[in-house]
């Protein structure tokens, strides 16, 4: 096994959990429980090949596959927000319509059930090793750059506070509503863009593609306890778990579905405070007043 | 007393009754964009379900499923606890009794075994069931993330146990039971023929009835509502908070577990991975729209059935995944509408002031 | 009654003016034309019990609740019904009696949030900190500005508090409670730290309940009761008396048998125990009796801070107290709703130390709770169900629920107690507060018991039910059932009461027999004027 070949497949499998569990946290921190991403990615999947193929522009299919994952966002947003459904419910609404939606538009659009026609896409260069595709770039900036945005920003400052004590927040004159509206947005186009990077990445839209991803990357915010950097460290860990697993197919150590399994074993194991706690946003899942 | 009656019927049909409207909506838009006409789409849709003995038989076989997820959802959720891992619970339930019936001699009476197997698969998913009890009681760890990341963690140990050690060759499922299942209702009523539907519907019934006898009549039953309602209140009243969350995720999970027998026992005689399909998830919005209630569970399962299998109905108009459009869509409008139409109530009727 | 006392000298002078405030939560009316005038300059203290409607009214003067009626104008404007940015704007900090702080954020960062400093899109984290710093050093409040809130003790963080509001300019600080929670070192910090500000040219209104605070403090007195204002005294001119008299009156009529007991008219006698308050044959004769009882409150204190107490059989004993200085923990611990901290507790004789709630009703004790809402009723359940809510291991057989015998046993209860409307199958959120109250107590009453615990039994309670739960309460005593009554109500008390103790920060400060007790002896043991230990 080559250390080489190791890095750049495990990066490539970790930045569509990057950009998804990035948009997590982000929308974690401001109260609003985000069990939705998967459903963000396949939309930004779907959408991203939608502009592909209409435009013959790969960019113009990132714009596009940005702006589905803004319009999921904001449906989530105002089902939690505005009227204060149960975010557990919305979250796997959110999931369901997504693979409603793309597979009905999959129908119409091209005809097909399982695939989307080849499309404008990044990378490529079997030699680049996946390094030639701008959004995997994008993808390793997204975690210091949205640490960044929570650590370092007025607006960072206000998530956080909204998503600990709205309370504080609004006796201070700050619009929780708000806050958190722009929080899911921005969440809604991160977690889309991990279905793009995958679509243009391998070309095409398949069915699904995003195959339980969005769901890894809830666990890396919840093992990376809703920090931007540590969840996306849980990310990078996560795909070298699958990384590793892939590489010695062969060899048959450890079935793979035990390496399958280790996402998601590694957050119980987190929730249920053995190796220190794992503690949310104090007002998370709470509908704002 | 009836004023208050009718307030109760109001709270309770409201949301659904908006979410069958959106639907509607929803369902002219799409069909619309597909240059067809809704209303003859919709009367397709209801002859290719209703209108049909075959048709119906499968609606009666996807509804017996979601009966059992609806069930064990909204059982949890009379307890203040959301189980989203009734998928896992199902799966493992319908494994188990694929496993014992495999491990039956052949010269078991059929009833024995099949009724050995039912025990089987409600213990299958029991044990799923109890582990996030265990951890949020014990560690307060929230069901909800647990449920789903256990969904993940049980269904790769299966496909793990199945593709390395039991499969049929060439197949993703187990060797058949031998000493045959639950009989099909074709068995009966020959104008079933062809469709999977089978006895297993009279065990959902029978365990809707059960959950409501638990639920309405029985002590532990008043417990646990009383805990899902005001678990302060619940504790004065000398109730365990704990053992009764407990208690709810192994009973919801054991219901899920049950639920395997459909396809395991009735339709197919063996366990194949991917058997739950989903059914564990729309077990939520069984639940949601059945609001928490064993008739409504019952009424919404077959409706989500009605709508699963329209959907292929109506194919050659329009693609069958409008249905899981629809789907999601009627679990946001339900969603969305359930505070909204509570708090709507309460404006409108203020309490008497003193 | 007559209208309280206005400011003297003219109203150019005012820095608050409130007149006519209403406010309506839900059934409860916590601001009925209350109204309030603060001159610039001045600590102004705003005094009543819990429920007067103190922290309601400083909710609509810092702009987190709308009035219902009535004006409002800060230095001469007119204000009524803005919002908590138009305050702040305005120079009115208001600190909260549960901190408003972010847990989680640093003392910087709470402060600054909402006005952060920036530096490009950064926040300028350094600049908050040194802004913090200076404001810090110019006050003489002293703060670490890079701390977590997490990490601050009580009196820090009600600091951040306050530098909160200084630095958003405000001139008009309201503080609700600040002493509940603080040392005695820290509370002779924060009076300088009040005539600092004062004598900068702030004015300062100071919620609370402790009248040698009051007294040291402030120069102002506005009174409120029952969502009212009923008086207006200079502290100069003013005894502690006077006040308590006037927060502690009530002008509900009572019942000629009430007005009766609270003068003295009784046949048993009573034991003289003052002290410790046990006899040697007290283990046998005692209903209930506990023994140094430690009960932990929020925040790692002592809610419950050594008390010791016995009941005999056909006793009632009150206790006195304005809320917050440990009743709630206390009864909560009796009925086995808190774990003990350490102490004894015995009924008849039996350790039920360990106990639980179950256990403990079996051995006899019936526990009407203080908040009926929260705890006593299940809102959604019917009134039927709600009669047997902790009895319905009795009311079932093999696990199933005895439908007939719960029927039977609500149709009795409603008709002995005269619930209304009479109605089993309605959910008790359908019926009036004194109508609730009455379903708790046919339930706790209703049934075999020997020590009943009625917490504030007549809260949100219309008069002619009160009339009724109190010839209850005087029913199980003729029946030799022992009763522990904590009420906020003097007259409740006094008109009930064998032997009366007053609960204070904690302690039990004073067992006295009803003849020893009156108003306004009680009213000084209730607000720390007055303190005789009891043991």
């Amino acid at each position: 096994m080559n250390p080489i070949s190791f890095l750049t497949q495990m990066i490539r499998i970790a930045v569509p959990y990057l950009f998804a569990a990035s948009g997590g946290v982000i929308a974690e921190r401001s109260g609003i429980i985000s069990l939705s991403l998967e459903g963000y990615m396949l939309t930004g999947a779907f959408s991203a090949t939608l502009g592909a193929h209409y435009s013959g522009s790969a960019w113009i299919g990132v714009l596009a596959g940005m702006f589905g994952g803004l319009i999921f966002g904001l449906i989530h947003a105002v089902a939690s927000i505005r009227y204060r459904a149960d975010q557990v419910v919305t979250g796997i609404a959110i999931n369901l319509l997504a693979i409603g939606v793309t597979r009905f538009f999959l129908k119409l659009a091209f005809a097909s059930s399982s695939n989307s026609p080849r499309v404008a896409g990044f990378g490529g260069n079997i030699n680049a090793h996946g390094f030639d595709n701008p959004l995997l770039w994008m993808g390793l900036l997204v975690a210091p750059v949205l640490a960044f945005l929570v650590y370092r920003t007025p607006f960072g400052l206000r998530v956080r506070a909204v998503g600990e004590h709205p309370a504080a927040a609004s006796s201070l004159g700050i619009k929780t509503s708000l806050v958190q509206y722009v929080a899911v947005a921005i969440s809604g186009i991160l977690a889309a863009l991990g279905g793009v990077f995958l679509a243009l990445d391998q070309h095409q839209f398949t069915d699904q593609m995003t195959a339980g991803r969005g769901f890894i990357a809830v666990a890396a915010v919840i093992f990376g306890r809703w920090d931007p950097v540590r969840a996306a460290l849980a990310c990078l860990l996560f795909a070298a778990a699958e990384t590793l697993q892939i590489q010695l197919q062969g060899n048959q150590l450890i079935p793979s579905q035990f390496i399958e399994m280790i996402p998601y074993a590694l957050t119980i194991i987190a929730l249920a405070g053995v190796v220190g706690r794992a503690v949310p946003p104090a007002a998370l899942g709470k509908a704002a007043e | 007393m009836s004023s208050r009656f009718r307030e109760n019927i109001e709270e309770a049909l409201f949301p659904p009754l908006v979410a069958l409207l959106v639907a509607l909506i929803c369902g002219d838009l799409l069909i619309m964009s597909y240059g067809q006409s809704p209303a003859i789409v919709y009367r397709l849709l209801l002859e290719g379900t209703w209108g049909n003995a075959y048709g119906f038989g499968q609606v009666l076989y996807k509804a017996t499923t979601l009966i059992f997820t609806g069930l064990a959802v909204s059982l949890g959720i009379r307890a203040g606890l959301f189980n989203v891992g009734a998928e896992s619970q199902l799966a493992a339930g319908g494994f188990l009794a694929a496993l014992l019936g495999l491990a039956l001699s052949p010269s078991m009476p059929g009833i024995l075994a099949v009724f050995l197997c039912i025990i089987a698969a409600i213990i299958g998913g029991a044990i799923v069931g109890a582990i996030p009890g265990w951890l949020k009681v014990r560690f307060g760890a929230h069901e909800v993330i647990v449920t789903i990341m256990l969904n993940f963690i049980v269904l790769a140990l299966l496909n793990y146990i199945v593709a390395a050690k039991l499969h049929v060759p060439e197949t993703l499922h187990t060797p058949e039971i031998g000493n045959g299942g639950l009989a099909r209702l074709e068995s009966f009523i020959p104008a079933f023929h062809g469709s999977a539907a089978n006895l297993t519907i009279v065990v959902a019934l029978i365990a809707a009835a059960l959950t409501w006898i638990y639920l309405f009549k029985s002590r532990r039953g008043y417990e646990m509502r009383a805990v899902g309602l005001q678990p302060e209140a619940a504790e004065y009243g000398g109730v365990n908070v704990g053992a009764t969350w407990m208690r709810a995720m192994v009973l919801s999970g054991a219901i899920a577990g049950l639920g395997g027998i459909n396809y395991v026992l009735g339709y197919k005689y063996y366990y194949e991975e991917g058997f739950a399909g989903g059914s564990g998830f729309l077990g939520i919005a069984v639940a949601l729209v059945g609001r928490n209630h064993p008739l409504g569970v019952v009424l919404a399962a077959l409706f989500f059935a009605t709508l699963s299998q329209g959907g292929l109905a109506i194919h050659a108009f329009v693609p069958k995944q409008m249905v899981e459009v629809l789907q999601g869509v009627v679990i946001l409008a339900v969603a969305m509408s359930v505070p909204e139409v509570r708090a709507a109530l309460r404006r409108a009727r203020k309490p008497a002031t003193a | 009654m007559t209208a309280p006392p206005t400011a003297m000298g003219g109203r150019e002078n005012l820095a608050i003016r409130m007149e006519g405030i209403d406010k309506t939560f839900g059934s409860v009316r916590a601001n009925r034309g209350a109204s309030l005038e603060v001159r610039s300059g001045e600590i102004h203290a705003l005094v009543g019990e819990n429920g007067a409607g103190k922290s309601t009214l400083m909710k609509i003067l810092g702009g987190l609740q709308k009035p219902d009626a009535g004006q409002m104008e800060v230095n001469g404007r007119d204000v009524t019904g803005w919002s908590t940015s138009d305050a702040i704007a305005a120079g009115i900090g208001v600190v909260h009696q549960h901190f408003m702080l972010v847990p989680t954020l640093t003392v910087a960062e709470n402060i600054v949030l909402g006005m952060e400093p920036r530096n490009g899109i950064q926040f300028d984290y350094a600049k908050a900190v040194a802004d913090v710093q200076k404001l810090s050093a110019d006050t003489g409040l002293a703060v670490s500005a890079d701390s977590k809130v997490s990490d601050l003790s009580v009196g820090e963080a009600q600091r951040v508090e306050i530098l909160k509001t200084l630095f958003r300019g405000a001139k008009i600080l309201v503080l609700d409670e600040p002493t509940a929670v603080l040392s005695p070192p820290e509370v002779r910090e924060l009076w300088a730290v009040l005539r600092k500000l004062r004598d900068a040219g702030g004015t300062i209104v100071l919620i609370t309940h402790r009248l040698d605070e009051v007294i040291e403090i402030s120069d102002v007195i506005t009174v409120m009761r029952a969502g009212q204002t009923v008086d207006r005294l200079q502290t100069s001119d003013t005894t502690p008396a006077q006040i308590a008299r006037a927060m502690v009156g009530r002008d509900v009529v009572l019942s000629s048998r009430d007005e009766a007991s609270a003068l003295g008219a009784r046949t048993e006698g009573d034991d003289a125990t003052v002290g410790s308050g046990f006899h040697p044959s007290d283990d046998m004769t005692s209903a209930i009796r506990v023994n140094d009882l430690v009960v932990m409150g929020s925040r790692n204190t002592r809610a419950v801070d050594g008390v010791t107490f016995s009941i005999r059989p056909g006793e009632i004993l009150g206790i006195a107290g304005v809320e917050g200085n440990g009743q709630t923990e206390l009864i909560e611990a009796l009925a086995g709703l808190r774990p003990i901290a350490s102490g004894l507790m015995r009924v008849n004789g039996h350790d039920v130390t360990a106990e639980n709630v179950s256990e403990r009703r079996d051995a006899g004790v019936s526990h009407i709770p203080e908040d009926r809402h929260r705890r006593g009723l299940i809102l959604d359940y019917s009134v039927a169900d709600n009669l047997v809510l902790g009895l319905q291991g009795d009311y079932s057989r093999r696990g199933i629920l005895a439908g007939t015998r719960i029927e039977e046993n609500a149709q009795k209860q409603i008709e002995t107690f005269d619930i209304r409307p009479p109605s089993k199958e309605l959910p008790a959120r359908a019926l009036s507060g004194g109508n609730q109250q009455k379903v708790v107590i046919a339930r706790e009453m209703g049934r075999s018991f020997s020590i009943l615990l009625a917490s504030q039994p007549t809260r949100g309670v219309d008069v002619g039910a009160i009339e009724f739960i109190h010839s209850q309460l005087r029913e199980a005593r003729a029946a030799g059932k022992a009763v522990l009554l904590i009420s906020a109500e003097l007259k409740e008390i006094l008109a009930l009461a064998d032997r009366v103790a007053v609960m204070y920060r904690g302690k039990l400060t004073k067992v006295m027999p009803i003849e020893s007790a009156d108003e306004e002896t009680l009213g000084e043991y209730m607000t720390g004027s007055r303190s005789e230990s009891a043991a």
